[in-house]
């Protein structure tokens, strides 16, 4: 389409600033997260996170050092407090743009000014925060003076909440078990319906028996049987045969539940390779087995990986099949997504707690995604348009 | 035993397990059961050959008897009866489903699920459709699309958690961390800030966009699919005929990728009909947002009442049924 006629200009920048657009909605509320993430609890209540990106002023309130105990005697009656705002308490210096000793007037002054505090009282804030504060007997005591500072604050970011989500040990809201847990249930998972798949969409793709067309289509209508109508009857079969609640469980409800999806992707791709390549092995005298394991697994590796794929990100996001099956009253069991619905309720505030957890959650799937989305795509391709 | 070893251990066992079945289904079909050899070798091939899809098929038809055909008969079952103590049933006949229509939150649940069911395939598959479109021209279009399809990994949970914090209020006199309260309160005129989640019918909305902007993606990547697959001969036509772009999009193109709309439209209907976990993990039903797969789950697990819940999953498989037989009507089709 690009060498088509008529292409205005204003045409192609409106077309580029509407995909940024879009581009931009799509991405922003995760952004927020992964931002999130990285600040202190502070941070996030104290700005929205798309402020971070920037530097910052930021007002900070601080009083001087306790007259009664600090205060110099100058002679004559003149009496000083010496000290540095960032040496006691505010943490590393920051430029400082403004600042004022009244909440009213909070820019009344720049750095190095000297401000007049009435019958001779006099504070002066230097650059680096150091301040002398200056007065008689009376003024310098009792109270020490407020300073409000307006600074730029540099765009600062932390890993420890990583560190407290993953690796602390006494947090017993961590990830670090779910995480393990949802790995656990995934990889079994993952392969075990896809051989048992493979057999079942070669028979169905490539073998002749009677009934064939009646199972391609009952896959067909599995394929939209909502998991939901599973959960009362399979729960109580697990419970009967002594499975219970339990990783066992979870296997095979989510190999039970992957397998539509598995062999109508895989026979879908099978019956599409050439019919000379089997003919001529059946020719040449290779039983079905050969052909199967020697002939369509390699050539199918592509839709192996999209379905692979499929399932794996299936059963890591997945929530409901894990509450039922597998998450017992112990707790021990956890996977990430139950334990972010968990966060949500007990820890609804803490924001750092809550996105870094998330982003834990998030950030294999997002891996898988970007690194094998070309079986992605082709899977959903070879899966919903036929 | 640890439970990741556990779950090596499966899976050594599960892939040697079932390659043990297949091969050694497979050799005692061919060597003792009807052995390719003897006075009687013809006639034993072909009986092999009968028996072998079968061998191959056997442990996914298990499977999908067991953990989806079952269940569908089993729930139905359910639905009939009225769990007493003790592992005893009780046929109840209707009365689970009167129930159940007596109660405003199925109601509710029905009302929103139809909203949801109309909102959510219409505006994924319309933005899908304007990714696609848009993005196919351009040189970063690929990237552009990366972007629109991501969400499609990130679970529902994740993506609950990422649009809490878009749709964040904070106490007036503080700074907002929610940027949908910012930008209300500072470019659209807002007094005061909202709590988007609890405004009856609207805050349906707001957890319809969530599921929207997951589906988007699944949209855009099979509908962009379909757009490159128009001969440019019939597009080429139009032009040469003084047809403008939006007559070319609306007339030309969208008319032949019609099937393929009707593919993603029903694919994204029935993620919407089955929506769970952003409702469970936002609102959990609350300030009137109950879907009926939410409503099944408090029955089920909360309430411990499995006649009613299992009544409410067979309205959600009811309502699933139109689509599952359509489906199953094209695939006959495309077999002839």
């Amino acid at each position: 389409m690009e060498n088509m006629a008529g292409q205005k200009p204003a045409v192609v920048i409106a077309l580029n600033l509407s995909v940024v657009l879009l581009v931009f909605l799509w991405i922003f509320p995760t952004l927020g997260l992964f931002v999130s993430s990285f600040r202190t609890g502070d941070q996030i209540t104290s700005s929205g996170w798309w402020a971070s990106l920037f530097p910052a002023e930021q007002i900070l309130q601080v009083r001087v050092q306790d007259p009664d105990e600090f205060r110099v005697d100058r002679g004559n009656g003149v009496f000083v407090v010496e000290g540095n705002v960032f040496a006691e308490g505010l943490g590393e210096p920051l430029p400082i743009d403004s600042w004022g000793t009244s909440s009213r007037a909070l820019d009344a002054n720049q750095a190095g000014d000297t401000a007049d505090l009435g019958d001779g009282e006099t504070m002066t804030l230097a650059e680096d925060g150091s301040y002398i504060w200056q007065g008689n007997d009376e003024q310098i005591s009792g109270r020490a003076q407020r300073m409000f500072i307006t600074a730029t604050v540099p765009p600062n970011f932390t890993l420890d909440n990583y560190g407290f989500v993953l690796f602390n040990p006494e947090n017993a809201e961590g990830m670090a078990k779910a995480f393990f847990n949802t790995l656990t249930v995934v990889i079994p998972a993952t392969i075990i319906p896809i051989l048992i798949a493979a057999f079942a969409a070669y028979a169905l793709a490539w073998m002749d028996f009677p009934g064939r067309a009646l199972l391609i289509a009952a896959v067909v209508g599995l394929l939209v049987v909502p998991l939901q109508l599973a959960l009362i009857p399979l729960l109580s079969l697990h419970n009967a045969v002594g499975i219970g609640k339990g990783y066992l469980g979870v296997w095979l409800a989510h190999t039970g539940f992957g397998l539509p999806l598995a062999i109508y992707l895989l026979r879908n791709y099978m019956v599409g390779l050439p019919r000379d390549i089997i003919e001529n092995a059946k020719v040449d005298g290779a039983t079905d087995f050969q052909i199967f394991t020697k002939i369509i697994l390699p050539l199918s590796f592509p839709a192996l990986a999209s379905f692979a794929i499929f399932q794996f990100l299936w059963t890591w996001n997945d929530l409901l099949v894990a509450l039922v099956f597998l998450i017992d009253s112990s707790g021990q069991t956890t996977v990430m997504t139950k334990q972010l619905v968990e966060l949500l309720g007990t820890r609804g505030g803490d924001w750092e707690i809550l996105a870094t957890s998330a982003f834990v959650s998030i950030a294999v799937p997002l891996v898988v995604f970007f690194s094998m989305q070309r079986y992605l795509v082709r899977g959903l391709l070879a899966g919903s348009v036929k | 035993m640890h439970p990741a070893l556990l779950g090596l251990v499966t899976v050594a066992i599960g892939v040697s397990g079932c390659i043990g079945y297949f091969y050694g289904a497979n050799l005692f079909l061919d060597k003792v059961l009807y052995p390719a050899k003897g006075p009687n070798a013809g006639r034993n091939i072909n009986r092999a050959n009968m028996i072998r899809p079968w061998v191959f098929l056997f442990p996914a038809l298990c499977a999908l008897g067991l953990y989806l055909a079952y269940p569908v008969f089993a729930t139905l079952r359910l639905s009939f009866l009225e769990r007493l103590p003790g592992n005893e049933y009780a046929f109840v006949g209707m009365e689970n489903y009167t129930k159940m229509f007596a109660e405003p939150k199925f109601w509710e649940a029905m009302r929103n699920n139809v909203m949801w069911l109309i909102f959510v395939p219409a505006a994924s598959t319309a933005f899908g459709l304007l990714a696609a479109q848009l993005t196919d021209r351009l040189r970063w279009g690929s990237i552009a699309k990366s972007i629109i399809f991501m969400p499609m990994a990130i679970s529902l949970v994740g993506a609950a958690v990422i649009f809490k914090l878009v749709y964040e209020a904070r106490p007036e006199d503080v700074a907002q961390i929610g940027v949908l309260n910012h930008l209300y309160l500072n470019y659209f005129g807002g007094v005061e800030p909202q709590q988007w989640l609890q405004i009856p019918f609207w805050n349906n909305l707001f957890l319809m966009i969530v599921l929207v902007w997951i589906q988007t993606g699944f949209a855009m990547v099979i509908l962009s699919a379909a757009l490159r697959g128009i001969p440019e001969e019939t597009v080429e036509a139009a032009i040469v005929d003084g047809a403008n772009p939006v007559q070319i999009f609306f007339k030309i193109k969208i008319p032949q990728i019609m099937s393929t709309i009707v593919v993603v439209w029903t694919t994204i209907t029935i993620a919407t009909l089955k929506v769970f976990d952003i409702v469970f993990a936002m609102t959990n039903g609350q300030w009137e947002t109950q879907v009926l797969a939410n409503y099944m789950y408090d029955k089920l697990f909360r309430a411990n009442d499995w006649g009613m819940g299992s009544a409410a999953a067979m309205i959600i498989m009811l309502m699933v049924t139109p689509i599952l037989w359509w489906n199953v009507q094209n695939a006959r089709k495309e077999m002839r």
